[in-house]
């Protein structure tokens, strides 16, 4: 009898153990975007009806239609993610990956959920988190974003030469088309091959449409691909620069393109051309 | 359902086409009895050519869930449908984009190259239909019966063939088949999408649903009974209109959409032979617009609440030659009007969809002294027990609010529908679907013939006579 009774006291606390991991695991499985509190348990229903085929239901990238996806889906066991106003290395905010659910990506086959009510996004943010144990640490702080400086040719040229001497074009190529001398050797964090950013075929960036989501780029870099942190490598008026010279680069209408357009016949001889020395 | 549901219609176009069109329009038409002998007999043969392209029109399968996006764009079908057919707000955005993601690889040059935007539907399964109140022959005279079919079955097939030419240039064509039916064309359009790069600028030119709120070609429901939308195909007594708001048109349709696909606009031009090609009538052109909005209201989902109208014509005379009415010289033409509201409610997991309509036939057309109206209302209800089971259930009613004729008795035409079904998804995943379909479904119609349901299809002896039309269907809805 005493052994039943030792038994049973042992099942219930096994119980009450689950109940607090789960409770624990709810407990982060929030999201805040706005004033909206996403639901993870919620998520977890718009996860699997959206995002699983490609994300899987472990959320480790490896879906069902994962092998047929390039890029590949992002593995969220990991917990890295490319967009993000947080410094290289820490988590995104809430925010970010809202925005990036809500946005897509460009050029790859993640598609923009603007469609699905916002407290729906919301929600598979919330479940997304689950997926890592890294979620415990919270998010980083959003690195500030200074006011953009004037886009005039100076600062386009300047961002030209920066272009040069960052050597960016090592790896996005002379004229922006992601086909630099480097190209052809890069991978991911999962040593998948990854191509640089073609500028001259996307009608947006991948991370957002602004200016100043082109800054963020640079400053923040974008975890797990080559592309680094400038950070500690350039000034933030130098970095709007450079954001005024790759927007010359790319297909669409913009006040930088139009400069460019304007300044570039009467000068083109002036210029040395991007590539090595 | 091709086969099922397209009987009844080519039934009730030819019987509509050839006796009540005829009749009512001879009296009507050109001055002469002789003339207008002649002239009822074009009709009525007008009638019979109608129904031969109008019985694919009635294919509730065309359009439906294309497997073939779900393979380019590797997702699964639940991410585009409530459950398929049904569109979701993602794959109306989808839709609205011209079968396009938007994310700068629609253009089929970044498609394998062994791709092909090819899906086929069709549906194997048993079923049973009863019609009550059927004229029979009893020894020298008529009596009424019962008729009852039951037995194995299959649809037609849907050949659909969507996707984009280029990036911002869409496509669509879809012949079905129909075994004993032939082959026709439900739908072949292209599309120029997001014009002047403005959402609001979308041209869509050929045969193609319109934009529906509400869409049959979507619908959940397969029986011969719930397989349409009465409101979408009713005919009043003794009226001969051809036109079926379900039915695909001719023209040309501009639509708008903000970028979410929230608030949406749609205004197109028709040719006036209820998707007919060959010019068969004259010059009389019809007129349809749609316009939505969408709520974002949090956990409860996504509302929206619509408004729609067509205004058509249909010609009451035509040129003779040697006494024969010369096709396509239609002229005196007669307006007929179905305008409405439609919502799309979710109360999470739970959908509600109702539709209202008021419906006019000029008197010309009706056949009659006075304009024919009637109003219509359903309320559909899907509960998704989540993105593989969805219940369904639809309450119908149409009721004569003016017939033609006085002499018409005043609910002659009335119609009760109901029906009750559920389709269970045992696969989801972006290659194909397969549907397990069960639906029971009702029908009660005053003085008629009941607009579906596969009894004879014949009106009752009298004008008070309930028909009541029963179809029950078991089947396998599956797409490639």
């Amino acid at each position: 009898m005493q052994r039943i009774f030792l038994r049973g006291c042992a099942a219930g606390f096994g119980l009450l153990l689950s109940a607090a991991g789960v409770l624990a695991a709810q407990a982060q499985s929030v999201s805040h975007v706005g004033n909206l509190t996403g639901n993870a348990a919620a998520g977890a229903r718009e996860y699997r009806r959206y995002c699983v085929g490609c994300h899987g239901q472990a959320g480790d990238g490896l879906g069902e239609n994962a092998m047929w996806v390039d890029p590949r889906p992002r593995d969220f066991t990991a917990a890295v993610f490319k967009c993000r106003s947080t410094p290289t290395g820490t988590l995104p905010t809430d925010d970010d990956l809202y925005r990036s659910v809500t946005r897509g990506f460009v050029t790859t086959n993640m598609p923009s959920w603007e469609p699905l009510t916002r407290q729906a996004r919301a929600n598979v943010v919330a479940y997304i988190k689950t997926f890592s144990s890294r979620w415990s640490q919270g998010p980083g702080t959003p690195i500030p974003v200074p006011p953009e400086t004037p886009a005039t040719m100076e600062s386009i040229l300047h961002g030209r030469q920066l272009f040069q001497s960052m050597e960016c074009w090592k790896c996005h190529g002379a004229a922006g088309h992601g086909d630099g001398p480097s190209a052809s050797t890069l991978t991911d964090s999962k040593d998948n091959p990854i191509r640089p950013y073609n500028f001259a075929s996307g009608s947006r960036f991948k991370c957002g449409d602004s200016n100043a989501d082109l800054y963020r780029v640079f400053m923040t870099g974008l975890d797990g691909t080559p592309m680094p942190s400038f950070a500690d490598n350039i000034q933030p008026n130098d970095a709007w620069d450079l954001v005024h010279f790759l927007r010359t680069l790319q297909p669409m209408p913009s006040p930088e393109a139009a400069l460019w357009q304007a300044w570039l016949p009467g000068h083109a001889g002036e210029l040395k051309p991007i590539g090595p020395d | 359902m091709t086969d099922w549901s397209v009987k009844r219609w080519r039934t009730l176009l030819l019987l509509s086409g050839s006796l009540g069109l005829a009749t009512n329009l001879a009296a009507m038409g050109p001055a002469g009895d002789l003339e207008r002998a002649r002239y009822a007999m074009y009709v009525a043969s007008l009638g019979g050519v109608v129904s031969t392209p109008t019985e694919y029109a009635g294919d509730m399968h065309a359009n439906a869930a294309i497997p073939a996006f779900a393979r380019k764009y590797n997702m699964p079908c639940s991410a585009c449908h409530t459950a398929w057919p049904e569109l979701n707000a993602f794959g109306q955005r989808f839709r609205d984009r011209g079968y396009q993601l938007g994310n700068d690889r629609d253009s089929p040059i970044w498609v394998n190259p062994s791709y092909i935007p090819f899906a086929i539907r069709t549906t194997p399964g048993w079923r049973m239909e009863r019609t009550t109140n059927q004229p029979v022959d009893a020894g020298l005279g008529t009596t009424e019966k019962t008729i009852t079919q039951s037995g194995f079955d299959i649809s037609g097939a849907d050949l659909l063939m969507m996707g984009t030419l280029y990036k911002n240039i869409t496509f669509g064509f879809v012949p079905t088949i129909a075994d004993g039916e032939g082959v026709g064309i439900e739908a072949a359009f292209v599309r120029f999408d997001n014009l002047f790069r403005s959402t609001w600028a979308n041209l869509k030119v050929g045969k193609f649903e319109m934009d529906n709120m509400l869409s049959e070609k979507r619908g959940m429901m397969l029986s011969s009974n719930g397989a349409f939308y009465q409101s979408y195909h009713f005919v009043a007594p003794g009226d001969g209109t051809t036109f079926g708001l379900g039915d695909n048109q001719i023209g040309a349709e501009w639509q708008g959409h903000s970028d979410n696909s929230y608030t949406r606009l749609t205004l197109a031009v028709l040719g006036g032979v209820d998707g007919t090609p060959g010019l068969p009538e004259g010059k009389s052109y019809d007129g349809m617009f749609a316009a939505s909005q969408a709520f974002d209201m949090g956990n409860l989902g996504l509302q929206r609440i619509g408004l729609y109208g067509y205004l058509g014509h249909r010609p009451t005379s035509f040129e003779t030659v040697g006494g024969e009415p010369v096709p396509g010289t239609g002229t005196d033409n007669k307006p007929f009007s179905r305008f409405g509201a439609v919502g799309d409610f979710f109360l999470g997991n739970l959908e509600l969809i109702p539709l209202v309509m008021h419906a006019s036939d000029d008197k010309d057309l009706a056949g009659g002294t006075q304009d024919a109206t009637w109003n219509s209302g359903l309320l559909e209800v899907h509960y998704y027990v989540s993105p593989q089971l969805v219940f369904t259930q639809r309450s119908e009613i149409i009721r004569m609010s003016q017939q033609a004729l006085p002499s018409i008795p005043d609910h002659k035409g009335n119609i009760d529908a109901f029906t009750f079904g559920y389709r269970w998804y045992p696969i989801m995943f972006s290659r194909a679907g397969l549907a397990m379909v069960g639906e029971l479904s009702f029908t009660k119609t005053i003085g008629t013939m009941p607009l579906s349901g596969d009894g004879v299809g014949l009106d009752p002896l009298t004008d008070d006579t309930a028909v009541k039309s029963t179809s029950l269907l078991i089947a396998f809805d599956f797409d490639f």
